[in-house]
């Protein structure tokens, strides 16, 4: 025989709003964290400033051309195209050019123009050359067509050859954007472990009749909201500040930039369980995810660097990232071409996710 | 049929009673650290809390309150020992049984950066409990006012209030309160009493932690003493305190009575003359003052019975340290 205590029937807690309340709770926390804010969206449009400006500045800057003696072909620039000073003599222009004073030096002989581009500044070099080429070619088809009229002449299509040409901002603003989501993907993981060790909310919200699963699902879900968010911003500030032209496929930067969070995130918890401290887990942090940026490519392409560097990159989950952002985002190819780095980087993120599981000691919680 | 106690075996332990609110019995617990070796934090702990009782655990730093606490709630696993928590084991969770105890944990724990009403609300929704409710939580804890308030802005006091009103908004049967009143100053503490009178009056279990004597003789029904890790005695406070059957004191100022008098007021009771005082040890605290009254030689007067804090010294053989 068995005595019911008669009691009134409660409201069931249920999974839904217990989750949708604690992704209010945590989302609005974040959101009032000025730290975080600075952390995710202000830090990466600060690099991209900043590197912009240390590999970019050639791109915003009219090239320096030096007229040594009479080069009439300049006259035939428009307003604004070059900024043209005057050199007494070749010499005087080459050492002006190797001092970084000048981009590129003209010399006019009858109907052979000689460009000399700098070497210090390569980049900007380089670019003076074709713009200097295309003036030349300019003049060419002028002429051609002024001693041929009705002739049709053949034109070079100069704005193909701009389309080509890698600008800065093309291989930065992916990498930076890759790097961004890394830093708030580990960090902002690692950091709220160790919070959760010592502010004593995780056992807390273990006696309410809300699972712990909807805890994690919602810190989860605010973390990839979160990249979401920095992303749009991210982009927006390349697109409309810096020039970076958003391919049609841009879209698919959001599923890419959540798989990676995920993955990032796991390595976080790995992180957080291992550290006792909050400084401890941003050094751990930055111990992990300083070398994962150097050898990916993020800021510096990945062609340029040493053979050592390509083959660790293999190795670093924010290659897999920026390689899969920058094709669909700059380069326009769709989704199918970047399969493999979206498979990669769920791989990483489903291993990182299973040792993070096995070496979390929950009860330090 | 009533006034038979159905045994009924609950995940094969057998329930004496239906009413026990907490049953724990020989519980267990060391902690073990690379560096500072074993620590025997609960050894062989057991008692039973009724439904509607306010219970208590008075214990020094350091004895084990927490950590018995932590036990039954189901925070942490015993090394041995059994509890039942309305008439459940308390792990693994469910989400029934936790619906219906409210917890306030030694240290306070909320959500970074919410208000207040923010805070208290997320967990009303976690216990499925209105707006409402929480709104009235936080009026009855004295803390409407400090709605819009970040919570880390709250002085001690008020975020023990706030966590109490936490551990209330699910409407639960049974409340843990593990030191609400700790580095509180008197008037808080007082409030804070009143609140968890009111708490118990509402027909809730009430098990209370503290350090503090006079707290748990002015709150609990019955209370359990406890020191480096096991309970030494468990009754009500007062009759724990004629359990120990202590002489009353009664002091007076020296001077009035001569000593012949003090001889024979005495009665064959222990009597101290101490300079300008004389303090009697007597059994029967009546009969002395009404013979002090008569004398007129009630300057200086002092009574002072036996309190928890004889009962602490009597039971663990030392003083009292707070
Ligand atoms: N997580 C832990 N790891 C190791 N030892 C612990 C841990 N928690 C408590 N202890 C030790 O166990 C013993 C009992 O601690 P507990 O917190 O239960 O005491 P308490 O009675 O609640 O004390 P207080 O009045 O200070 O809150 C103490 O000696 C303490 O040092
Ligand atoms: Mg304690």
């Amino acid at each position: 025989m068995t005595v019911e205590t008669a009691r009134p029937e409660r409201a069931r807690p249920g999974g839904a709003r217990a989750y949708l309340a604690l992704f209010k709770a945590t989302g609005l926390g974040w959101l009032r964290d000025r730290s975080q804010v600075f952390f995710t969206i202000l830090l990466p449009l600060m690099f991209m400033v900043l590197l912009s400006s240390v590999f970019g500045s050639t791109d915003s800057t009219v090239p320096r051309v030096l007229e040594v003696g009479e080069a009439p072909v300049l006259d035939r620039a428009e307003a604004g195209e070059f900024e043209i000073e005057p050199a007494a003599s070749l010499d005087e222009a080459l050492t002006r050019l190797e001092d970084g004073e000048a981009d590129a030096a003209v010399v006019q002989d009858g109907q052979s123009v000689t460009i000399h581009h700098s070497q210090a500044n390569s980049t900007a070099g380089a670019i003076a050359l074709g713009k200097l080429s295309a003036l030349v070619d300019r003049a060419n088809v002028d002429r051609l067509s002024a001693a041929a009229p009705g002739e049709p002449v053949l034109e070079i299509d100069t704005a193909a050859a701009e389309g080509t040409e890698t600008r800065p901002i093309q291989y930065l603003a992916p990498g930076i954007l890759a790097w961004g989501i890394a830093i708030s993907g580990v960090f902002g993981a690692a950091g709220t472990i160790v919070d959760w060790k010592r502010d004593k909310l995780m056992r807390r919200l273990r006696l309410t009749p809300a699972s712990v699963g909807n805890f994690v699902g919602a810190k989860i879900s605010v973390n990839l909201a979160v990249a979401l968010v920095q992303t749009a911003v991210f982009l927006a500030v390349a697109a409309l500040l810096f020039g970076l032209e958003l391919s049609s496929w841009t879209w698919f930067a959001a599923p890419l930039v959540l798989t990676g969070t995920l993955a990032f995130l796991a390595i976080g918890v790995v992180i957080g369980g291992i550290a006792k401290t909050g400084p401890g887990a941003a050094g751990l942090s930055n111990l992990v995810t300083m070398p994962m940026a150097f050898v990916s490519g993020a800021f510096w392409p990945l062609a340029l660097s040493p053979d050592w560097v390509q083959a660790m990159s293999y190795l670093s989950p924010m290659r897999y990232l920026n390689e899969a952002l920058q094709q669909v985002v700059v380069y326009g190819d769709s989704p199918a071409a970047v399969l493999p780095q979206v498979g990669i980087l769920a791989a990483f993120a489903a291993a990182v996710a299973l040792i993070a599981w096995r070496t979390f000691r929950f009860d330090e919680l | 049929m009533k006034g038979e106690n159905p045994v009924t075996p609950v995940d094969g332990i057998p329930l004496v009673a239906m009413d026990a609110a907490i049953e724990v019995a020989d519980l267990r617990k060391t902690y073990r650290g690379r560096r500072t070796g074993e620590v025997r934090a609960v050894d062989g702990v057991g008692f039973r809390v009724e439904a509607g009782e306010f219970f208590g655990i008075l214990g020094p730093n350091g004895a084990g309150k927490t950590t018995t606490l932590e036990i039954v709630e189901g925070l942490r696993k015993p090394d041995s020992g059994e509890v039942r928590l309305l008439g459940r084991r308390p792990w693994p969770h469910s989400a029934e049984l936790t619906a219906r105890i409210g917890v306030q944990l030694q240290a306070s724990s909320f959500f970074e950066f919410l208000t207040v009403t923010e805070q208290i609300e997320t967990f009303a929704r976690l216990y499925g409990a209105s707006r409402e409710r929480a709104a009235e939580m936080l009026e009855q804890v004295g803390l409407a006012e400090k709605a819009g308030v970040r919570c880390e802005k709250l002085s001690g006091g008020q975020q023990q209030r706030l966590s109490i009103a936490c551990a209330l908004v699910g409407d639960p049967e049974l409340v843990f309160l593990d030191e609400p009143t700790a580095a509180l100053d008197p008037q808080a503490r007082r409030n804070l009493w009143d609140l968890m009178r009111a708490i118990n009056a509402d027909g809730r279990t009430v098990v209370l932690t503290t350090h503090y004597m006079e707290e748990a003789e002015a709150l609990c029904d019955r209370v359990a003493i406890m020191d480096s890790g096991r309970i030494l005695a468990v009754d009500s406070p007062a009759e724990l305190i004629r359990e120990l059957d202590a002489p009353t004191r009664v002091t007076v100022a020296a001077g009035q009575l001569d000593e012949d008098r003090v001889c024979e007021l005495a009665a064959g009771d222990e009597f101290v003359l101490d300079g300008d005082e004389v303090v009697f040890e007597t059994r029967d605290a009546r009969k002395l003052l009404t013979a002090l009254a008569s004398e007129g030689a009630l300057e200086g007067l002092a009574v002072r019975t036996a309190s928890l804090e004889d009962v602490f010294l009597h039971v663990t053989g030392r003083e009292w340290r707070e």
